[in-house]
């Protein structure tokens, strides 16, 4: 690439390329025919994916699987085999460079419709490159948008980096013609309700982790398990992470590279079908001709989309003394055996600390952070006003670490005034006031309407907050625990700050064990931002830091707000039994009530995200026992336990010191 | 590959062609037509007085190396014109110019020529520590007129084995705490009475064989606060008998390999046990270490040799009172005394099986493209059971390390027929010169069963995508084993230190285990401030039914480096490390000596570890065999 390209570097971290730019400058076409050259992994063992396929299917694992099934339930193993047989078929992928070609060639003329730039930092793809050939490659980017499927195998194509085969979700496979093109372009489909399917969970980890341990292919895989509605991250999914971790465990491969690939957008494509679905409005199915349909998406502007390749991460180091490989030296490595506690915990810590990776390479843009003011000031605000804020939240960002792209060249109301207009479609501004727009009114206009209609634009505005919330996360909580407190002493201030971080552990990612270092990391952040003044065992606001600790609640105080809007529901309201079928959208017209009746304000409430992670919570926190009846699961409702953490979290009374020990 | 008719015709016609071209070069001049070959790649008997048998001198100093091993007269050295020789004229190689050695050595350590590092050519007896003596011992000891030293030289020969600190310090000129006496017994009484006076007046025994080990089990403890005794048992080299019915005989322990098979070889038999030290190491150590023998596919490793022995302990001798080939009689005792490594008692006399010489022995070597498909055929060998007395499977470094050892061609025509086959493999067959690995082969027995063993084996190996490659590769494998030794030395001259480390592991984890050490050592290495890439390279050495022995070379340059040795010790424990997290065992052969004490729990569990401790504590109370091995 010429030298005439410019880089864009933000403050002193990663340089970012435009790979559009040379797209708008030079053919298509002989990009897609460039000659394509990777460097492989070192060890790797080149074969066909039929041949890959054949070897997944002979493997020992699978006979074991297969006599072990044939033993329990008497089917003969040849129709188990056969069975086994169709599932890969339905599953493998069938990388082929030829459909790389074409799919770079249409992209290249996709993405420069829809952005302005695609914003890639080389670093991380230099040291891609290099990992690459050192050991086998897990790609795991965050999950934020149907653009996102394609996007890396398209980069990787124009670095001359090899090309991933990659997990995705069954309805993809559905459509016609475009499930062939991903499959011929590296995707591998997997079912999405597996459950007690034993013979496909064989199947599936076994061709999981014979491309790892071959190293076939780069693999990459969305850690969050799907596309995040809200743009927050989601907990991540365990299953796939064990599966490519596992050749790692049993010594099957020296090592494994995670890298941790962070996605944004200035501008997401399905902001407001995202929004519908939060609010129970379903999904349309993936179709080729929803696809068609959804061509005026293209004539749209997205912004900037920025791609971060993290640094990758060795499992081998993260696994030091955590796991003792010694575990597996006395069964035969391919019988199929649990994953024992200490594998477990592993994983799900690797997981965890891959999301936060993702979270904290997010490039944010502008917007996110006017969102961010917007959504604490829902009846509209002054231009001025917000823009004042905005620039103060800048530098507050900026001291918590966040990465921005805030272009420097360009007066602050400028940056603004076109970070707004670019997002028409969630708030305008007029006559000096900034306000969220309405959808026009379809139907009959009832009360109930109205306050979903405010609701679609409010969780669009929130979905852009989300994607700033990890960088002010810790420190909300902080903030919140100070106020919960029975004292400014450090430790009953740490008791609260754990417990918030326990009940909003499905809401935020925190990873495992380190609750220690994120209220060490929130105290020196605050103290830094002089919020906060800590004087041998107790920890104080500053004279100036009560706005900044104002502004951090209140980032906390809507889930606040919807989690013990739950809990009163099924306290007070809810039958005592019910599944899950029925909680959403009970919640959700209960909810609807309050706000008719002006006793709740905030919308979080509304988004089915947030329901289903409070019902997660209160199991994990065994308020809530899930049991299996007559093919349904049912919830079990546990008030007393509700009604305890509920008074906690309102800071009625002090939580328990020890049970959170876990965090 | 079996389903491609025209491929495997076409492979069958190619070995053909590579046996006629191995054949041609098996006519090189110089080739004596030995029966048995492989005494070829070690060292000559320089007499054939049968008179003599003691090979091993007292003062071992007067023929072998001080800080170094093996015979002072033979050492490999850069001559002036920068070429690699081998001095002296015991061996094979003897004499010989090895043209490649020198790139190959400066392109793998990136060491150079002009950086020496040589060696305190003199023993300074001074800076040895004056013997701390039990004089009561001393004056009973003489009593019995069984010879005895007190001479540093003496002394210092036998406070080391060959572990690269040890050697790293005596180069150095550095002394360790040595033994203070050196006693001589010349027979089984002799250490009767030795272990006797040793229990009257509580002084440390520890027994010397030939002296090879690499486990730091010959070291001196030092927090030892009695008077050391080393007791060296090589005036014990006796072959007291030979039971031709039986196709027994009665050795002393104290004899070791080299003349064992050269005193059988007289009388038509030989034990077949032929560990990569045999030159000089002993009987009683092979059985107190749980040696193996290169053969072992034939004639089983020591513990499946011995048929009796014989061993003074301070609670008493210990042995069998039959010669039945198998009993039933409770835990065979005979496993408390192999691999006991000298922490219970001496091995003084061994019954053991012999066989009748081989009326034939061939070398032969495969060629396979990679390394995978290497140790798959092993394995398809093993599982048939009919691996040829040896069998082993070098990776490509090893495979280059060896080629770096041939001899100066002498004529232009090998020279061309060298050209011819290595174009035939790479450029032909398509093998990457970066790649491939080679399998040496021994087979040995009568003349048609060995070429028809052999056939078998190639025609398995076939099956791997395997070429055979001639009798000339596999010979110059095996002399690398015996000649590995003596190349440290030089390497040591030039700033490079190495070591080798054993395992044993079964089949499906070998090419896991393989990979990952290997990488381990290279990472260990980089992290821990090595400047040049390290030489990490492994042989599949011995197949079993249920897995294989392997065995790992590890050197690198160490120039730059404030304590190599330290950074050395740092990695190998890595590596180990490496090898029991993939499911690899402490020790194949080696031993654990003082050197892998620390995993010794982890290996055997607490209750195994007790039940050790439970044998020691009745046999030896006093800790009179003190040398603190193994436990």
């Amino acid at each position: 690439m010429e030298n005439s390209v410019q880089f864009m570097e933000l403050n002193g971290w990663e340089h970012f390329r435009d790979i559009l730019e040379e797209r708008r400058r030079s053919s298509d076409l002989s990009h897609a025919l460039r000659s394509f050259n990777p460097q492989p992994y070192k060890g790797m063992q080149p074969r066909s994916s039929s041949a890959l396929n054949r070897t997944v299917l002979e493997s020992q694992y699978l006979r074991y699987v297969i006599q072990q099934m044939s033993a329990e339930n008497g089917e003969p193993s040849e129709v188990i085999r056969e069975e086994a047989a169709g599932i890969l078929e339905e599953m493998s992928q069938n990388l082929q460079l030829g459909f790389i070609r074409f799919l770079g060639f249409t992209l290249s003329k996709v993405f420069k419709r829809l952005f302005r730039r695609i914003h890639v930092n080389d670093e991380g793809l230099q040291r891609l490159q290099q990992a690459i050939q050192e050991y086998p490659v897990v790609l795991m980017p965050n999950h934020r948008s149907y653009v996102d499927f394609l996007v890396l195998s398209y980069i990787l194509f124009t670095y001359d980096i090899s090309i991933p085969v990659i997990a995705a979700g069954i309805p993809l496979m559905g459509m016609k013609l475009v499930g062939e093109i991903f499959r011929r372009s590296g995707a591998f489909f997997i079912r999405r309700a597996i459950g007690a399917d034993k013979l496909y969970w064989a199947v599936l980890s076994e061709y999981v982790r014979t491309i790892v341990r071959t190293g076939y292919a780069p693999i990459e895989f969305y850690v969050e398990g799907l596309r995040s509605r809200s743009l927050k991250s989601l907990t991540p999914k365990l299953g796939m992470m064990h599966m490519v971790i596992e050749p790692f465990f049993k010594g099957e491969v020296y090592d494994i590279s995670l890298v941790p690939i962070s996605i944004s957008y200035d501008r997401v494509l399905e902001e407001s079908l995202l929004a519908h679905e939060l609010l129970g409005v379903p999904k349309p199915k993936e179709s080729t001709m929803g696809l068609l349909k959804a061509r005026k998406v293209l004539n749209e502007d997205y912004g900037t989309m920025h791609v971060c390749f993290g640094h990758p991460v060795s499992v081998r180091e993260l696994a030091k003394g955590k796991i003792d490989r010694r575990q597996y030296n006395l069964v035969p490595r391919d019988l199929p055996v649990r994953p024992s506690e200490d594998c477990q915990a592993f994983v799900n810590t690797t997981a965890h600390t891959i999301v936060h990776l993702q979270e904290e390479n997010m490039v944010l843009s502008p917007w996110s952070l006017m969102a961010t003011i917007l959504m604490q000031n829902l009846e509209g605000m002054d231009w001025d006003s917000l823009a004042r804020q905005t620039q103060w939240l800048k530098e507050l960002a900026l001291g918590f670490g966040a990465h921005l792209d805030w272009p420097g060249h360009m007066p602050c109301s400028e940056v603004m005034s076109s970070s707004l207009s670019l997002h028409r479609s969630v708030a305008r501004c007029e006559a000096g006031r900034v306000l969220l727009v309405e959808e026009e009114p379809q139907g009959t206009g009832s009360p109930e309407e109205g306050v979903f209609r405010k609701a679609v634009t409010v969780l669009m505005c929130a979905s852009y907050r989300n994607q700033a919330l990890h960088v002010f996360v810790r420190p909300a909580v902080l903030a919140v625990a100070m106020r919960t407190a029975a004292s400014s002493r450090r430790e009953d201030i740490f008791t609260c700050f754990r417990f918030l971080q326990e009940v909003f552990s499905n809401e935020f990612i925190f990873i495992p064990g380190r609750g220690g270092e994120d209220f060490e990391e929130a105290c020196s952040l605050l103290k830094k931002c002089g919020a906060v003044q800590i004087m041998d065992q107790d920890i104080t606001v500053m004279e100036g830091g009560h706005s900044t600790m104002a502004f951090l609640r209140a980032i906390l105080e809507p889930y606040v707000e919807a989690y013990q809007v739950v809990f009163r529901y099924l306290c007070d309201e809810s039958s005592p039994v019910f599944t899950e079928k029925e909680f959403v959208p009970a919640v959700r017209s209960h909810a609807l009530k309050l706000m008719l009746s002006g006793a709740l304000e905030s919308y979080d409430v509304l988004s089915s995200d947030t329901q289903k992670n409070v019902l997660t919570a209160l199991l994990r926190l065994d308020a809530v026992t899930k049991s299996r009846r007559a093919e349904k699961m049912e919830f079990r409702v546990n008030k007393a336990v509700i009604n305890r953490i509920g008074d906690t979290l309102a800071g009625r009374i002090t939580p328990p010191t020890a049970s959170h020990s876990r965090l | 590959m079996a389903s491609n008719g025209s491929s495997s015709e076409r492979q069958r016609v190619a070995q053909h062609r590579l046996r006629i071209i191995a054949g041609h070069l098996q006519k090189d001049e110089d080739r004596e037509a030995t029966r048995i070959a492989a005494h070829a790649c070690k060292a000559k008997a320089t007499d054939t007085d049968e008179a003599i048998t003691r090979r091993v001198p007292r003062k071992r100093q007067e023929v072998m190396k001080w800080n170094g091993w093996g015979y002072s007269d033979s050492r490999f050295l850069f001559n002036k014109k920068g070429e690699a020789e081998f001095t002296g004229k015991r061996y094979r190689l003897s004499g010989l110019i090895l043209p490649s050695l020198k790139d190959w050595f400066e392109g793998t350590f990136g060491a150079s020529l002009q950086y020496k590092t040589p060696a305190t050519t003199n023993l300074n007896t001074s800076a040895v520590p004056p013997p701390f003596l039990n004089e009561a011992f001393v004056q009973d000891l003489k009593a019995t007129e069984i010879p005895f030293s007190l001479e540093a030289e003496d002394r210092v020969f036998r406070s080391h084995g060959h572990c690269l600190h040890e050697i790293f310090a005596l180069r150095d000129g550095k002394f360790g705490r040595a033994p203070d006496m050196v006693v001589w017994p010349n027979c089984h009484d002799d250490v009767v009475k030795i272990v006797e006076l040793a229990c009257q007046h509580d002084v440390c025994l520890i027994p010397y064989g030939g002296g090879t080990s690499v486990s730091s089990a010959l070291e001196c403890p030092p927090e030892e606060t009695r008077s050391v005794i080393s007791l060296d048992t090589s005036q014990m080299n006796r072959i007291l008998w030979i039971d031709e019915k039986n196709l027994t005989a009665r050795i002393e322990a104290g004899i070791i390999g080299q003349d064992l098979e050269r005193l059988l070889n007289k009388s038509g038999y030989c034990t077949g046990h032929e560990p990569d030290s045999m030159e000089f190491s002993s009987l009683g150590g092979w059985v107190a270490t749980r040696a193996s023998g290169m053969k072992k596919n034939i004639y089983g490793n020591i513990e499946d040799l011995v048929v009796q022995v014989k061993m003074v302990t301070p609670r008493g001798v210990i042995e069998k009172s039959c010669l039945g080939p198998r009993t039933s009689t409770g835990p065979d005792v005979h496993h408390f005394i192999l691999g006991s490594e000298g922490t219970l008692g001496v091995v003084t006399e061994v019954t053991m099986k012999i066989r009748p010489l081989p009326e034939y022995q061939k070398y032969g070597s495969v060629v396979f493209p990679n390394f995978e498909q290497g140790v798959a055929c092993l394995r398809e060998v093993a599982k048939h059971r009919c691996a040829p007395a040896s069998i082993r499977l070098m990776d490509n470094e090893q495979f280059h390390f060896g080629h770096a050892l041939k001899p100066q061609v002498s004529s232009i025509f090998t020279s061309f027929l060298d050209g011819l086959k290595k174009f035939y493999i790479t450029k032909f067959k398509g093998f990457d010169p970066h790649r491939l690995c080679v399998a040496t082969l021994l087979f040995e027995g009568d003349r048609e069963r060995v070429l028809q063993h052999e056939k078998q084996v190639y025609d398995i190996a076939s099956k791997f995508g395997g070429l055979a490659a001639g009798e000339d590769n596999g010979q110059r494998g095996y002399m690398l084993t015996f000649v590995i030794a003596y190349l440290r030395d030089l390497g040591m001259d030039y700033s490079v230190i190495g070591e080798s480390f054993e395992t044993s592991v079964p089949w499906d984890r070998v090419l896991d285990l393989c990979r990952n050490v290997k990488e381990r050592i290279v990472r260990e290495c980089k992290e821990r401030g090595v400047q040049f890439s390290p030489l990490s390279t492994c042989r599949v050495t011995q197949t079993y039914d249920a897995g294989a022995c392997v065995y790992f070379y590890f050197a690198f340059n160490y120039r730059g480096l404030g304590d190599p040795i330290h950074v050395y010790e740092q990695v190998e424990h890595a590596a180990r490390e490496e090898i029991l997290a993939n499911g690899g065992s402490l020790s194949h052969h080696h031993g654990v000596g003082k050197l892998r004490k620390p995993w010794m729990r982890d290996a055997v569990s607490g209750v195994g570890m007790g039940m050790l401790r439970a044998v020691k504590e009745y046999v030896d109370p006093k800790n009179i065999f003190g040398n603190r091995n193994l436990l």
